[in-house]
């Protein structure tokens, strides 16, 4: 006794066969078929163990509400794991292995765990490792010692190792009118959109449109269902004007109804071409959208309920009129309602013995017992399953059942079958609805959550608005088409229906209570009385509810189990359903491959900013290194160097003759207009408006709370024209603050900004040569300190190229920054370079210009860090007292003027080990046991002017502590040791160098 | 969201950058009214409801646009030029 194909029937190929394997077993399916499909035509029935207890699963279902049959898909050696079987399309070479079992699926120690089934109830974590259990087994410790075990035993599929290979990407699509689901409702409403011009997208998670036309069985305007969807699907699929996806999901409505949906491109397609994706990400911003998503089915809640061969009813529909499988030789049908008896004639009609339906309703109406007719049984009225029995199941027992009251009456009868169909009614597919805002409202009569009053833009159709039949479906998809479009609804005829006339109201019965396990939520494993329980111990709120027994957490998102599991604690409180309420859906609907997320992207996400002359960069040795999205030179090592050795050797250069840095990156920012100069007087702590013209001058700003934010040169080019210089790192952010305040604050202020950034590129040429270098290849204007005194600007060229010349420092040598157009950026370079030969020129990178700026104590990211102030970095000078500016009234508040702020300082290394940015400074203690921290250190090199390991640091009291001694602590780095507090002016201190 | 640029027309979010409430008050720069500065700086209102906000097209114009947007539902009730010079220059400065 096992499922089977039926002998006839379905939309498969059965005209060629493919072959897959499943837990290393070779079967064959057909083209159409899905894995579940597949399975089930092959006989095999378990297909899973289940998520907490073990216990063996089949497959329930047959779409995307799937809870029970997740499998893992191995595609060489990439694992996907927790994939529904019902999800998978079956294809040459799928080969797919069952979950959470050991050492096989049908011999599995896990389920011992069933035995400790009580211990296991909902709770059990907070119960066991935050409360006492056994005098010391408790708490952090116990939970660390279970932790393997546990994780080990319960859970879901392996993920693997290796590296997914696919290739993802994402799509932005707009369109008119956005149709969710393809079945009778979707395709109506998407012919009468697309019908009215409108540019349309119409999205089916499945492989087939047509929804239930693929099944039920019913004609349409005297087609079969199925022809008549194909024939719609293949005239709506030829318009130029409608988009139809399928094999897409659409997993989430966000703002501005905007859809987001997962396309499964070619998972399906074991062959496909180089370059065709997996999957697709599609996020699509409609002007209405109808959701046209149907229904899903909910189980009733019975003892054994989860033993495999219990499947849903209108899941079997679909397994015999969609893929012409025969879920079992001896049916049952167990129900609340009318739709089960379609089911029940269903399966006659495909060759299986219907032997038993059991209603728990007393009486049926006429449409049902014609259909029970069919069937050929009379159905038990007034009955109810109360357990099962079989690994795979062999017998279920019934008795009698009043409705009105939930007893159980009379003897318990057992009969034979291997195939239980239930129903518990049908729920409107509202996820979507519900994301997009609102509450579901619960339908008395339906027994059902319907959608809420649409908070976004959207109607519905169909089944999702709590339609019953096809004929229902028709109309309000045509309607919902046209009302989407701004028509009226028509009045024509819509296509005719033919199907029994069945009552959609099921009887209010979610539970059986008998004895033993009946659950609710399949794949977590959340029975009835776990409901129960959260209610005893106050859980009450579904919110409680759910996070407390993690009902409807799975992957399944309670698809099956969210009407029963509220009903249950309804119940318990003594309350109607919809009082209780139901929990918002969430995105996604379904799961939704990280890959699609990501799309083409790998790696960082950010781009890649290369300064014009990266190339000679890269050819003449430089190791490079990012400093935000920039890549700079970090050394230019010689063979056998250590970096330590690099940037001495180049920082040393600089000192003794000659050196070259590529400032390219620096923040560039025109300020042009007749307010400029009152601009900047208003942004800077210092003046601008008295800088004269072709003079540069070095400016601060703060922000609005007094804290520093970030310094550089500014150079007046011009009467109303400068070039504002910013920290490479700070660019952004300097032109965003800038922006703001012209926008907001100022707007009266006649200027314009604009970053140049990319336009400039920029060499400081920096050493006691460095003039003589300018002037073997400077032409068009003198370069001596009449001409180009500290802090002046020139014009001139370079071999032809225009250059801006301005002399400043900030190596503390005699050094000019020369800037020309980015494309000339190498060309001026290497001009540069070659001037440069004669004196020993070095190219030297980031490691050598922060330690020539620490030998200087100027100040840089490290320690304009976000929270000291002008003061605590000894740049007082820079801060005007006669004019205000951003920062000035909030920058002398009480505890940004503390004496024992940490302010800077420089640090001396006393026992000759070098220091590292990041470590504490305190006044005692040893390596294990160091005092309290008084600052850190910010930065720290080995300068070859003092032959000694220096750094600058933040520390409390600042220069009071000149002279003084305490130690660097850095327990991480195993460093512990003495240091000299001295003044950040480590070399050169009056600047005598500089003006060289 | 979607945000209706009057400049480049609607766009995503993304593309935005949020700069801050649109309902306070710089203090004259001269001032020393400390209580004024923290509430420019410091005390923000929390409405759920429509909040007047600022928004940067950082990733187009760059112009600072004025929102009025209804904090629950994130829907836009109103878009402007911060800058009211712009506005009535239909956007050309």
């Amino acid at each position: 006794m096992s499922p089977r194909r039926a002998s006839a029937g379905g939309l498969i190929d059965r005209g060629r066969s493919i072959g897959f394997t499943f837990d290393g077993r070779d079967y064959t399916g057909h083209p159409g078929d899905t894995l579940a499909s597949a399975l089930l035509a092959n006989g095999v029935r378990l297909v899973g163990r289940s998520f907490k207890y073990h216990r063996p699963r089949g497959i329930f279902a047959a779409g995307a509400d799937e809870p029970n049959a997740l499998v893992t898909v191995l595609k060489d050696r990439v694992r996907e794991p927790n994939i529904p079987a019902t999800q998978i399309e079956l294809h040459e070479g799928l080969a797919a292995e069952s979950q959470n079992r050991f050492p096989t699926l049908d011999v599995d120690i896990g389920a011992l765990g069933q035995l400790a089934g009580p211990l296991l109830a909902a709770g059990f974590y907070y119960k066991t490792f935050m409360g006492p259990v056994i005098g010391p087994l408790r708490g952090t410790r116990f939970w660390m010692l279970c932790e393997r075990f546990i994780r080990h035993a319960a859970g879901l599929g392996r993920a693997g190792y290796a590296p997914d290979p696919a290739r993802y990407e994402k799509m932005n699509a707009f369109c008119d009118v956005l149709v969710v689901g393809a079945g009778p409702a979707g395709l109506t409403a998407a012919e009468a959109a697309a019908k009215a011009g409108r540019r349309v997208i119409l999205i089916e998670q499945e492989p087939r449109t047509g929804g239930s036309a693929n099944w039920s069985g019913e004609t349409i305007s005297g087609k079969p269902a199925r022809d008549w969807a194909t024939a719609l699907s293949e005239r709506l699929a030829a318009r130029g004007n409608l988009r139809l996806l399928t094999r897409t999901t659409a997993w989430g409505y966000y703002d501005g109804n905007t859809v987001a949906a997962l396309e499964r491109v070619s998972d399906h397609l074991p062959g496909a071409a180089e370059g065709v994706p997996r999957h697709r990400h599609w996020s699509i911003h409609a002007g209405k959208v109808v959701l046209a998503s149907g229904a899903l089915e909910c189980p009733i809640v019975f003892p054994g309920n989860d033993r495999p061969g219990v499947m849903l009813a209108g899941a079997v529909r679909r397994y015999i009129g969609e893929y012409g499988v025969l879920p079992g030789e001896k049916l049952a049908v167990f129900t609340n309602n009318d739709s089960a008896y379609h089911a029940a004639a269903a399966l006659k009609k495909a060759g299986g013995a219907v032997i038993a339906i059991i209603d728990v309703r007393p009486e049926i109406p006429s449409a049902a017992r014609a259909l029970a007719e069919e069937a050929g049984v009379a159905p038990l009225l007034g009955h109810a399953v109360v357990g099962t029995a079989g690994k795979r199941l062999s017998k279920i027992s019934v008795q009698r059942f009043d409705a009105a009251t939930g007893r159980l009456s009379g003897d318990v009868r057992p009969i034979d079958v291997d195939c239980l169909t239930v129903s518990g009614g049908w729920s409107p597919a509202i996820h979507l609805a519900s994301q997009a805002g609102g509450d579901p409202v619960w339908d008395e009569a339906r027994l059902a959550f319907l959608p809420p009053a649409p908070r976004q833009d959207w109607l519905g159709a169909g089944a999702f608005t709590g339609a019953a039949t096809t004929a229902e479906a028709l109309t309000s998809g045509r309607d919902a088409g046209l009302k989407a479009v701004g028509k009226r609804p028509s009045r024509a005829k819509p296509p005719t229906v033919k199907a029994p006339a069945i009552d959609p109201h099921p009887a209010p019965v979610f539970e059986i209570k008998a004895k033993g396990k009946a659950f609710v939520d399949l794949q977590h494993d959340v029975t009835a009385e776990d409901v129960r329980l959260a209610h005893r111990e106050g859980f009450v709120s579904v919110e409680h509810l759910k996070r407390y027994t993690t009902l409807g957490m799975a992957t399944d998102q309670g698809k099956t189990s969210n009407v029963p599991g509220l009903a249950i604690m309804a119940e318990a409180r003594g309350l109607p359903i919809g009082e209780v309420g139901t929990t918002r859906f969430r995105p996604p609907f379904s799961p939704v491959s990280i890959g699609a997320l990501a799309g083409e992207r790998h790696g960082h996400f950010k781009p890649d900013r290369l300064t014009p002359m990266h190339d000679w960069h890269v050819e003449n040795g430089a190791r490079m290194m990012e400093v935000g999205l920039w890549h700079r030179p970090m050394i230019y090592g010689e063979p056998g160097e250590t970096i330590e050795q690099a940037y001495v050797r180049e920082a040393a250069a600089v000192r003794r003759s000659v050196g070259i840095v590529d400032v390219s990156t620096l923040g560039k920012i025109a300020v042009k207009g007749p307010d400029a100069a009152e601009f900047l007087d208003r942004v800077y702590t210092n003046t601008f408006s008295t800088l004269p013209g072709g003079k540069a001058r070095y400016g601060l700003m703060l922000r609005e709370d007094g804290i520093a934010f970030d310094d550089g040169t500014t150079w007046r080019l011009g009467e109303h024209d400068f070039l504002m210089t910013t920290t490479t790192a700070n660019a952004g952010r300097v032109m965003q603050h800038l922006e703001y305040f012209l926008d907001i604050v100022w707007p009266d202020l006649k200027i314009h900004l604009t970053s140049v950034t990319d336009q400039w590129a920029g060499a400081a040429v920096a050493g006691p040569n460095a003039r003589k270098v300018l002037e073997g290849c400077v032409t068009g204007t003198a370069v001596d300190t009449e001409a180009l005194p500290f802090m002046g600007i020139v014009h001139g060229d370079i071999d032809g190229v225009p250059v801006v010349i301005c002399r400043l420092s900030f190596s503390g040598e005699l050094a000019y920054e020369v800037y020309c157009g980015a494309g000339y950026g190498r060309h001026v370079w290497e001009t540069l370079w070659q001037a440069g030969v004669p004196y020993g020129i070095v190219p030297y990178g980031m490691e050598a210009l922060g330690t020539l700026r620490i030998e200087k104590g100027h100040v840089a990211g490290a320690e304009i860090d976000g929270r000291t102030t002008a003061r605590d970095l000894y740049l007082d000078w820079v801060l005007s007292k006669k004019k205000p500016f951003i920062g000035s009234a909030l920058m002398d508040r009480e505890g940004l003027i503390d004496r024992n702020r940490l302010r800077l300082v420089g640090l001396l290394s006393l026992d000759g080990q070098p220091l590292d940015s990041g470590a504490h400074i305190v006044e005692s203690g040893g390596l294990e046991t160091p005092g309290r921290s008084i600052g850190h250190v910010t930065a720290a090199c080995y300068s070859p002017a003092l032959s000694k390991y220096i750094g600058l640091a933040l520390v409390k009291g600042g220069k009071t502590r000149h002279g003084t001694r305490a130690f660097v602590s850095d327990p991480l780095r195993k460093r512990f040791g003495p240091v000299e507090i001295a003044s950040h002016h480590f070399f050169d201190p009056e600047g005598r160098r500089l003006h060289g | 969201m979607l945000i209706p640029c009057p400049h480049c027309g609607t766009r995503e979010m993304s593309e935005f950058s949020y700069q801050g409430d649109a309902t306070r008050t710089r203090p004259d720069p001269a001032s020393a009214d400390m209580k004024a500065w923290y509430d420019y700086l410091y005390n923000r209102p929390n409405p759920a409801g429509p909040h007047r906000e600022y928004w940067q097209h950082t990733g187009g114009c760059r112009t600072h646009l004025l929102l009025t947007r209804d904090t629950i539902t994130h829907e836009i009730l109103s878009v402007a030029f911060a800058r009211a010079g712009l506005n009535a220059a239909g956007g050309r400065p």
